[in-house]
């Protein structure tokens, strides 16, 4: 498929981010648009570093500025578009991945720490044609509304479900001393509290974890 | 961001001696430092990455207390069977910071060393004397509501935002630092944050290029362990106040009890002039009433934040009820 040819009509979303979205700011914007990025000053970039990072499965060599943060490297080196920029800053949960079966804000770290690590985004989730048991449940209960948040709640699930299946306590849980009996309403709101939707599809969410967890357990 | 150059630290002694060196800057769960460096209210020069170094366990002392390392990641300290059993406090408190994701990259070390939440602290516009020394505080005219009450001064009236700082100061935990020239160090908790006097730009007892190595406890101590949190949501959010205690009882009579308070000053907070009055006392309102007059003596409040007075007499009633009931 030729995204240059005006007559090719099924052209991917992610094709056109992977292939257009970059060359048309770094051509279009004036450097003062750039300037008002991540990167905000006006000394000359630092010296740049490499990270290897295991994403999804596959292995890819970066060459970054060290300022890049996880989130960025994602998104704008490996067009890896799922995982959401909410609000830059660790609050809202859209960003969230998994760092060696982890759930972190991919915001809040620089790509160069990783160097070596394993990520799972949005992306990773699924085989093949085959949804991950969450992204079913969150399809069938309708656990989204605008959808910006999906990939982060999702991926914070997963990581949460990996969590109550070893044991780790919540605030709410009532006895320390004893692993948790089942994975109440309760427990995947306090659990969940990282992943902000602001279209408020809550009930929703809590309803496709309560049936992924149950299908896992 | 400003920018930096980026290094791995191979050891400690390596990561202490690149931290000593001006605008150089320790990075480890990095959920605060990156937070405040994409808002420049930290520009570090250099950033010394200790994430690869072996700090990352919990380990019995021959006391019979525990050693977690400095890089225990707060969610693993809260769920440690060991934590669970013997310092239920500080599991509890852990558990209430933050969010699941925070609390998968922050650190034992970078909870200790996180920095102030209040807004022009953050704000980069505004006058700050701990983030710019000398240019004043917009907190004590302006929103400070989530502001001290407690040992604050004409110069600052930030709170220390931990919770997990709050219980180790009521365990009488220590602070293991380790220097540029391998020289160990051990820091009571108590002293090892400051409170803002005319210096609110200096927040602990740390040397230039001294790094955090490891949290001890003592042995466990005996009693229910608490730690109740009032905040504006049910969860991730700072507290307004909260209380961490240990209360040992006999039958309705208080034997000892162990009290620490978040969201009041600008370092954990303990009372030990409250402690004393629920000592042999018997569990009852006026005593807890006793004990709220001790930890409030001296409390004063910059308008927006007056209601965090009584809202401390009335968590502190609520948990000494608690752990009193029969």
């Amino acid at each position: 498929m030729d995204e240059n040819d005006p007559n090719t009509i099924e052209i991917s979303r992610r094709a056109v981010i992977e292939t257009g979205t970059t060359a048309l700011l770094l051509t279009a914007l004036p450097r003062a648009a750039l300037a008002a990025g991540p990167f905000d000053d006006n000394e000359p970039p630092p010296p740049p570093a490499t990270a290897t990072l295991q994403v999804n499965g596959r292995s890819h060599v970066l060459t970054l500025d060290p300022r890049t943060t996880l989130l960025d490297a994602l998104r704008e080196h490996l067009a890896l578009t799922g995982s959401k920029k909410g609000c830059d800053h660790g609050q809202c949960g859209a960003c969230t991945v998994l760092i060696e079966g982890r759930r972190i804000n991919s915001c809040l770290t620089l790509a160069v720490m990783h160097d070596g690590e394993s990520v799972t985004t949005i992306e990773g989730l699924a085989e093949g044609e085959n949804l991950h048991p969450l992204q079913s449940a969150f399809v069938e209960h309708d656990g989204f509304q605008c959808g910006y948040c999906t990939s982060g709640q999702i991926c914070s699930a997963a990581g949460m479900l990996a969590e109550s299946r070893l044991g780790m306590p919540s605030y709410v849980t009532e006895d320390l001393t004893h692993p948790i009996a089942e994975l109440t309403d309760a427990e995947i709101r306090e659990r969940m509290s990282g992943n902000i939707c602001r279209c408020a599809a809550y009930p929703n969410i809590v309803a496709a974890i309560r049936q992924a967890a149950g299908k896992s357990a | 961001m400003k920018a930096f150059t980026y290094q791995r630290a191979d050891s400690t002694a390596h990561a202490a001696a690149a931290a000593v060196k001006p605008g150089a800057k320790i990075i480890a769960g990095g959920t605060n430092l990156l937070d405040l460096m994409k808002l420049q209210v930290e520009t570090p020069s250099e950033l010394v990455d200790i994430n690869r170094l072996p700090l990352d366990k919990i380990e019995e002392t021959p006391e019979g207390g525990l050693r977690i390392g400095a890089l225990v990641r707060n969610s693993d300290l809260a769920a440690d069977p060991r934590v669970r059993q013997r310092y239920g406090v500080l599991s509890r408190a852990l558990l209430a910071g933050a969010s699941a994701q925070l609390r998968n990259k922050a650190t034992t070390g970078g909870n200790l060393l996180q920095r102030t939440r209040c807004y022009y602290f953050y704000d980069i516009t505004k006058p700050c004397n701990k983030r710019d020394p000398g240019s004043g505080c917009a907190a004590l005219a302006g929103f400070n509501r989530i502001h001290a009450v407690l040992g604050a001064s004409d110069h600052c009236i930030a709170t220390h935002p931990s919770d997990m700082a709050v219980a180790m100061r009521a365990l009488d935990a220590k602070v293991e630092t380790i220097n540029a020239l391998n020289e160990t160090r051990t820091i009571p908790i108590a002293d090892f944050h400051r409170l803002p006097g005319t210096t609110p730009q200096i927040e602990t007892t740390l040397k230039p290029g001294e790094i955090v190595t490891a949290v001890t406890l003592p042995p466990p101590i005996p009693g229910v362990h608490i730690y109740r949190k009032v905040r504006d949501r049910a969860s991730y959010a700072f507290a307004l106040v909260s209380v961490a205690a240990v209360v040992e009882t006999s039958g309705t009579r208080i034997r000892s009890a162990r009290l620490a308070f978040g969201g009041l000053a600008h370092k954990p907070w303990r009372a030990p002039q409250a402690e004393e009055k629920l000592a042999g006392a018997s569990a009852s309102a006026n005593t807890f009433n006793a004990a709220a007059n001790a930890v409030l003596d001296g409390a004063r409040g910059f308008g927006g934040n007056d209601f965090k007075i009584p809202l401390t007499r009335r968590t502190l009633h609520a948990v000494l009820a608690e752990a009193t009931r029969t």
